[in-house]
């Protein structure tokens, strides 16, 4: 008997500190719909890596904010000379890796010497092109010479293929990723989860989480049930079709904000007849962009008439070019000769805004008289025949790099769009750092791409959050790709 | 019986090397670049070529046949492209999920197939025949990803009695793990288990117009015993035949129900593997896979020899 009560008694105490009153939840079971392949932001396209590890385990020198604005991270300051072609940057002190070594001049020369080295394999080398030398002044003082001013530099460095990594651990962060953020890689169980730990080490304002999981859920179909069985308890990036199951429930917020992925009907302009002015146009015409929207996406999304998010303060609204009119895009087509429509195919990868949005498209394009078959391909087909090969007539996809105006720009690129005119227009921007031209010089950008009609401009992709209504500090937007937890909390 | 187990392993390994072969040339002529694919649109072409050089994707198909093969004797499945560890810890890693969920499913549809499909074959024409046989078709046209949901909105959503999906891995204690596993084998095993009924029934009803059973009643020995001791046994092989098809399937033809319950099986592996031209993966788990089938026909046919001691005795 006195056993028994002892007993009760530790259980009570037990239960008593298991629950201390009001202290709210420190741990997070996030959903995210693919598994990065690695671990490494600086070795792999995949936005998977980065929906991971951005901000949360690696740091840049700068980072980019919520709005898309550039912040100060690894570097607390800096300066930039009158001509714009050397920066010297004033790095944080007392910045440790999560492995305990510290962080200093020569990590920053290290990272940013190996993502441009001529055997680098860093998906956007193209960030770092303008860099001729990086040099460690001090342990606190890098000095960066660029070959000519590079307007979007600072942003540059911000992205998470721009992030610090530390030497003795580069080669093993596709494994087992050490970085200097708030948060420290915890564990992988490969096709199912990857751990963080808050770091107790980190040098700014710590995260208020203790835990964070990224839990991978492929299906669709099989979100809306862990959100609903409490199993997850986010997903900062939902398909737009489950929102109908969740809207409506208290217990969950659903936000809609903009990410920056230009959805495009993309045509071959070299290949006849998308060669001709007209046949580009009257395809602009043909498409009714809110009914793809409608179809394919859930009705979120915002219609685009050039190639720049809405949420961009350099945004001009050019949806007005080419509005849907189907007489107007018939008698267009006569005037290329083509009166009597033409036979084509559309290529379509497989995510749901370029399968479901295709067959709208092709039977909008059949309005006019134009004949779309319809090809479904896999990503890695896509990459190698539409992409690499530019063997297709027209294809969907959605460009999902942030400030990504100047692919235009890019010779061999799968547009196979030409315009010195353009080309001009972003040349300029590259060596234009002040705002006010730089927004100039990019609506101009913006209006010669949807004059020349190059690709169906038709919606930003929305990003649809879901999550636990006491979650909050989420990213509304998605002005990267990325899942920065590192100022969610639990509200109770 | 020697012989005849000589006979079977020589097939076998001639199955083996042929398969090697096809799955070899059916992945090389699949388009795609997976140096591309971990690069993405932003890479130069000459950067990829910098990576496909890295993974050793640069030397032509026979030679790299040799080099898979070979190793593949030496029981070296070689390490993965995309997350450059070797294939074999992948490998084993899923197994731990896939293999307990296959031998349960396997167990379940079973427990459930052969009683229903002696109650059906022993009630002929009647009307217990008709509903069995009739939950049975529904069992075999209800898509199985849509039978899932429907028991995790039950049992994990509404009961809250279970997980909706994932898995804690078995370090996370053995309970938890299997309660992980028991919706989705349950979703496998249903479907199974109507196929499983349906070919009991018929193989059943073939044996019992046979002239030893009506000898057997015509003796007076109970209809039960009759059921179970004469009529099942000989019934079996068709059975097992199916059984031993249905295991190879379990094991990895599951790659809907591992989404729709996001576990970490092999099925997933595969699927992830090809979405990204991960070849080596998919080669080696094909082989793997190749492999278990062969050897599960094996002991399917020498376990036909146990059912029915003639073949053994005449081979």
């Amino acid at each position: 008997m006195k056993s028994w009560t002892s007993f009760l008694a530790a259980a009570a105490v037990v239960t008593a500190l298991s629950l201390p009153a009001f202290a709210a939840r420190t741990d997070l079971v996030i959903g995210i719909p693919l598994e990065p392949p690695y671990l490494d932001p600086t070795a792999g396209a995949a936005a998977a890596i980065d929906e991971v590890l951005y901000a949360n385990v690696f740091e840049g020198l700068t980072r980019i904010g919520p709005a898309g604005e550039v912040l100060p991270a690894l570097a607390e300051s800096w300066e930039i000379s009158d001509d714009g072609a050397v920066y010297t940057f004033r790095l944080r002190s007392g910045v440790k890796f999560h492995d305990g070594s510290d962080f200093d001049a020569e990590d920053v020369k290290f990272s940013l010497d190996r993502a441009r080295a001529a055997d680098s394999v860093n998906a956007q080398k193209i960030l770092f092109e303008a860099i001729d030398s990086v040099e460690a002044v001090d342990p606190a003082t890098v000095k960066i010479t660029l070959r000519h001013p590079q307007g979007a530099f600072l942003y540059n460095m911000g992205w998470g293929d721009a992030v610090i990594v530390a030497p003795e651990s580069a080669g093993t962060n596709k494994e087992k990723p050490i970085g200097t953020g708030p948060f420290r890689f915890e564990s992988w169980a490969k096709g199912a989860s990857i751990r963080l730990a808050k770091a107790d080490s980190y040098w700014g304002e710590p995260a208020y989480l203790d835990r964070v999981e990224f839990r991978i859920v492929p299906d669709a179909a099989a979100a809306v049930p862990a959100l609903l069985s409490g199993d997850v308890q986010a997903f900062p990036f939902f398909q737009p079709d489950g929102v109908a199951q969740i809207e409506g429930d208290p217990r969950f917020k659903v936000e809609v904000g903009a990410t920056e992925g230009e959805t495009l009907l993309t045509m071959n302009n070299k290949k006849a007849p998308f060669n001709k002015l007209q046949v580009r146009q009257a395809i602009s015409y043909a498409l009714d962009r809110q009914a793809i929207i409608d179809g394919a996406s859930a009705g979120l999304g915002t219609p685009i008439g050039s190639h720049q998010s809405p949420a961009s303060k350099a945004y001009v609204d050019l949806t007005g070019t080419y509005p849907h009119d189907v007489a107007k895009a018939k008698e267009l087509l006569k005037e290329a000769g083509l009166e009597n429509g033409f036979r084509t195919t559309i290529k379509l990868p497989p995510p749901s805004y370029a399968r479901l949005g295709g067959e709208i498209i092709a039977s909008q394009l059949r309005e006019v008289g134009i004949e779309a078959e319809i090809i479904p391909v896999e990503w890695a087909q896509w990459l190698d025949q539409v992409f690499t090969r530019k063997d297709f007539d027209l294809t969907i996809v959605s460009h999902t790099e942030p400030n990504d105006i100047d692919i235009y720009a890019r010779k061999d690129y799968y547009f196979n769009y030409d315009n010195p005119a353009f080309d001009k227009v972003i040349a300029e921007l590259n060596l234009t750092s002040d705002e006010a031209k730089r927004n100039d010089l990019l609506g101009q950008a913006q209006k010669i791409l949807a004059d020349d009609a190059v690709v169906g401009f038709l919606y930003e992709l929305p990003k649809v959050g879901v999550w636990d209504a006491k979650l909050e500090g989420f990213w509304k937007d998605a002005p990267i790709q990325a899942n920065d937890v590192t100022k969610v909390r639990w509200t109770d | 019986m020697t012989a005849y187990l000589a006979k079977r392993l020589a097939i076998a390994a001639i199955t083996l090397a042929l398969a090697s072969v096809v799955v070899f040339a059916v992945l090389e002529i699949v388009p795609g670049d997976p140096a591309r694919v971990m690069l993405g649109m932003n890479a130069s072409e000459a950067q990829v070529e910098q990576l496909r050089q890295q993974m050793g994707l640069d030397g032509g198909p026979v030679q790299r046949y040799l080099h898979w093969s070979g190793n593949l004797l030496s029981l070296d499945l070689g390490r993965s492209y995309t997350y450059s560890v070797p294939v074999i810890d992948l490998i084993t890693e899923r197994l731990a999920v896939s293999l307990p969920l296959a031998l349960i499913a396997l167990a379940l549809s079973t427990a459930i197939a052969i009683p229903v499909g002696l109650y059906a074959a022993s009630r002929r024409g009647r009307a217990g025949d008709a509903i069995s046989m009739g939950a049975a078709q529904l069992g075999v046209a209800v898509p199985n990803f849509w039978f899932a949901l429907l028991l995790v909105y039950l049992f994990a959503v509404w009961l809250r009695w279970l997980p909706a999906g994932g898995f804690p891995g078995w370090s996370a204690g053995i309970w938890p793990a299997l309660k992980a596993l028991i919706l989705p084998a349950l979703a496998l095993a249903l479907p199974q288990a109507a196929i499983l009924a349906r070919v009991t029934r018929s193989a059943l009803i073939d044996v019992l117009s046979e002239d030893y059973i009506r000898t057997a009643r015509a003796k007076g020995m109970p209809w039960r015993k009759v059921l179970w001791g004469h009529a099942l046994r000989n019934a079996l092989i068709p059975v097992v035949t199916i059984m031993g098809l249905q295991f190879a399937f379990l094991l990895a033809g599951t790659i809907i129900i591992e989404n729709v319950f996001y576990l970490p099986g092999l099925g997933r592996l595969i699927f992830q593997a090809i979405t990204q031209r991960d070849l080596i993966v998919v080669e080696s788990v094909v082989m793997l896979l190749v492999a278990t089938v062969i050897a599960v026909n094996l002991i399917v046919d020498l376990s036909y020899a146990l059912v029915d001691p003639r073949l053994g005795n005449r081979a």
